[in-house]
C-alpha cells in the first residue's frame, strides 16, 4: 500500500472547475433544491414547536426557538450537502462514469482528484450553509456582522464531511452502502450534536458522546456568531474541524490509491 | 528486442515487466518498444495482460519489477510528466455526461493545463478530424456510439500526443463506425503520431500495426510483423468445412490431406499449402454435404493456434 504523503498540486483545481461547470448548469434548481428540505424543518418544527415554548428560554440563550433552531439548520444543511456530494455525486463520478478514470490518464494524478473533490464538496456544501444564512438574515434572524466570520466556518464544517465522505465512498461498493453512514453517523449528528435543541439537556453520558462528534463543534461555533457572540474555545472547535477534515482526506486518499491505483 | 529502434529514437520501451495480484501472475516478464512513427499492436485473449501492460505504461499500477520509459521520461518515477505528451483512448467511454461535445474537449484540455482560449483555438480542426465538425454545442446523449468514440479519439489528442494508447478502439462499433475510426488512425500514423494498440479483431491488427505481439498468461508468445507472424505460424491456406458430417470427416478423412485440421463445433478449419489445395478440394466436391471455404489463412488462425480455442472468461 502507498503510504506516501499526499501530493497535492494546483492540478486540483481543474478537477474543481470540473464539477463546478457540471453545477453551473443546474445552479439554480440544486440551490432551490438545498434550501427547500431545511426551510421546511426551520418553519415547521421552529413556528410548531417554537410557539409551545415560553418566549426567551434561558437554555436557548435568551432568542426565540425559530432564531435558536435557524443557526443549527445552517450547520446540519452544510453537513447534509457536503455528505451528498462526496457519497452519491463523487461515487458516480468515481464508479458508474468513470469520470475519474478518464483524468487519471492525464498529468491529473489520484491525489489532485480527491483533493479537487473535497473542495469541491466543501464548496458546495458552502453555497447550501450560505443560501440558509442568507434566508434567515433576511427574515431578521441574524443581525450581527460578526455572522460573517460564521461563513469561513461554514466552509470548514463543508470540508469536514467532504472528507469523512470520502473515506466512506473510497469503501464502498455501490450506492446501498450509504444508507449505513446515514444511518448511523449523518442522522444522530442531526438529533445529537445540539441542532434541534441544547445539547445540555441530554443525560451527561449522551453529552460527552455529542461532544466528540464533528457536528457539535460547528454548532458551537456558528450559533454564538449567528448570535452576535465570540464563541467559546473557538480555536479549538475549528482546529478540530479543520483536524478532521485532514486526517480525513488523509485516509480517503490512501484507500482511494489501494482501490484505483491497484 | 532493441532492434526496431535504438533507444534515443523509441517512444516506449518496456523491460523486464512483471506485475502479480494475490499470488496471480499476470504479466510474467515482457519487453517491447515502440519506435516513433509505428503502431503496435498488443493481442491476447481475456485476461492476458494487456490492460495491466497498458496501465503500467501509464503509472497508473506500480509493477512488481521491470523498467519502463515512456516519451524518455522514467515511469512511474515520472509518469505525470510522461502523461502530458500520451494521448488514451481507454476501452469504455467515460466521456462527461454532462457536457456538450465542446465542454468535453475544453475541460480535458485544463486537465493538461492548456489554457481555454489555446483550446477553443484546437477544438475546430479536432472535431473535423473526428468527423464531428458543427457538433461543438451537441449533448452527449444525442451521439451514436460511433460519433462517441471518435470523440473520445479527438479528446485524446487535444494535447496533441506523441504517443496514442488505445485500448480496443473499435470494440462495440458498427462495420462503418469501425472503418471510419481504422481510416482515422492511418491519417495520424501518417502525420508521425506512434500508436499502441490492444484489440480483441485480428483484422484490425492486420490492417493497422506495423508489428505486435500476441500475449498469453502474461507472456509473449509470439512477436513480428503481421505477415511475417502468419509465414512463420501457419500454412498459407485454410478451407473451411461445415455440415453436420464434418466433425466425423475430418476424423476419418481430412488427416490425408491436410497438414493440421481444428473442430469447433460442426466446422473443421483444414490447413494446407498451396499445392494441397486443389487435392483437398477435389476431394470435398464430392462430398455434396458438406459446404466448404477456401481463404488465404490469417492472423486469426495464428491466434487460435498459439492461445487455442477454448474460451477465457
Amino acid at each position: 500500500m502507498d503510504f506516501s504523503p499526499p501530493r497535492l498540486s494546483l492540478r486540483a483545481l481543474a478537477v474543481w472547475r470540473r464539477n463546478f461547470l457540471v453545477w453551473r448548469k443546474l445552479a439554480i434548481p440544486s440551490v432551490l433544491g438545498n434550501l427547500a428540505d431545511p426551510m421546511i424543518y426551520l418553519f415547521g418544527l421552529g413556528y410548531g414547536l417554537g410557539s409551545m415554548l415560553p418566549e426567551h428560554l434561558q437554555q436557548l440563550g435568551g432568542v426565540s426557538y425559530i432564531a435558536f433552531l435557524a443557526s443549527g439548520t445552517v450547520c446540519a444543511s452544510t453537513m447534509n450537502a457536503a455528505s451528498f456530494e462526496a457519497l452519491y455525486s463523487a461515487f458516480s463520478r468515481m464508479h458508474v462514469q468513470k469520470t475519474w478514470d478518464a483524468i487519471l490518464n492525464t498529468p491529473v494524478a489520484l491525489d489532485d482528484v480527491i483533493l479537487g473533490e473535497l473542495l469541491w464538496a466543501g464548496s458546495k456544501a458552502t453555497l447550501s450553509g450560505l443560501a440558509i444564512l442568507v434566508v434567515i438574515t433576511a427574515l431578521g434572524f441574524v443581525t450581527s456582522p460578526l455572522a460573517l466570520l460564521a461563513i469561513p466556518v461554514i466552509f470548514a464544517t463543508g470540508l469536514t464531511f467532504a472528507g469523512l465522505g470520502l473515506i466512506v465512498t473510497s469503501l464502498a461498493p455501490s450506492y446501498d452502502f450509504f444508507m449505513y453512514y446515514f444511518t448511523l453517523f449523518v442522522t444522530p449528528m442531526v438529533l445529537l450534536c445540539g441542532v434541534f435543541f441544547p445539547v445540555e439537556q441530554l443525560p451527561a453520558a449522551m453529552q460527552w458522546f455529542a461532544a466528540a462528534l464533528p457536528l457539535s463543534h460547528a454548532v458551537r461555533l456558528v450559533r454564538p456568531l449567528l448570535q452576535g457572540e465570540w464563541p467559546a474555545d473557538a480555536l479549538l472547535h475549528l482546529a478540530t474541524l479543520l483536524g478532521t477534515a485532514a486526517i480525513a482526506f488523509w485516509l480517503a486518499l490512501l484507500q482511494s490509491r489501494k482501490r484505483l491505483l491497484k | 528486442m532493441a532492434t526496431v529502434a535504438a533507444a534515443g529514437g523509441a517512444v516506449l520501451t518496456v523491460a523486464g515487466l512483471r506485475k502479480s495480484y494475490g499470488g496471480n501472475e499476470v504479466v510474467a516478464g515482457i519487453d517491447f518498444s515502440l519506435a516513433r512513427g509505428e503502431c503496435f499492436g498488443l493481442l491476447g485473449p481475456n485476461g492476458a495482460g494487456k490492460t495491466t501492460t497498458l496501465r503500467c505504461c501509464l503509472g497508473l499500477t506500480t509493477a512488481d519489477a521491470g523498467a519502463i520509459t515512456l516519451v524518455g521520461e522514467p515511469v512511474p518515477l515520472r509518469a505525470r510528466q510522461a502523461r502530458m505528451k500520451v494521448g488514451v483512448v481507454p476501452q469504455f467511454d467515460n466521456l462527461d455526461p454532462d457536457f456538450s461535445v465542446a465542454e468535453n474537449l475544453q475541460v480535458f484540455g485544463r486537465y493538461f493545463g492548456i489554457g481555454d482560449d489555446e483550446t477553443r483555438r484546437r477544438i475546430p480542426a479536432l472535431l473535423d478530424f473526428a468527423g464531428l465538425a458543427g457538433k461543438e454545442k451537441a449533448r452527449l446523449t444525442t451521439l451514436s456510439g460511433g460519433m462517441k468514440r471518435r470523440l473520445t479519439l479527438a479528446r485524446a489528442l487535444v494535447n496533441d500526443p506523441e504517443l496514442l494508447l488505445l485500448d480496443e478502439p473499435t470494440t462495440g462499433l458498427d462495420p462503418q463506425a469501425r472503418h471510419m475510426v481504422w481510416e482515422r488512425l492511418k491519417r495520424l500514423l501518417n502525420e508521425g503520431k506512434t500508436i499502441l494498440l490492444t484489440t480483441h479483431f485480428m483484422d484490425e491488427a492486420e490492417r493497422l500495426c506495423h508489428r505486435l505481439m500476441i500475449l498469453d498468461e502474461g507472456r509473449i508468445i509470439a512477436q513480428g510483423a503481421p505477415r511475417e507472424l502468419i509465414a512463420a505460424h501457419i500454412e498459407p491456406q485454410v478451407i473451411e468445412v461445415y455440415g453436420e458430417d464434418a466433425p466425423a470427416w475430418a476424423k476419418s478423412e481430412a488427416g490425408k490431406f491436410a497438414r493440421r485440421v481444428e473442430v469447433s463445433g460442426e466446422t473443421a478449419f483444414c490447413y494446407v499449402g498451396n499445392e494441397e489445395t486443389l487435392p483437398l478440394l477435389a476431394h470435398l466436391a464430392l462430398r455434396r454435404e458438406l459446404r466448404t471455404l477456401q481463404r488465404p489463412a490469417s492472423l486469426e488462425d495464428v491466434f487460435l493456434k498459439l492461445t487455442g480455442r477454448e474460451l477465457r472468461d
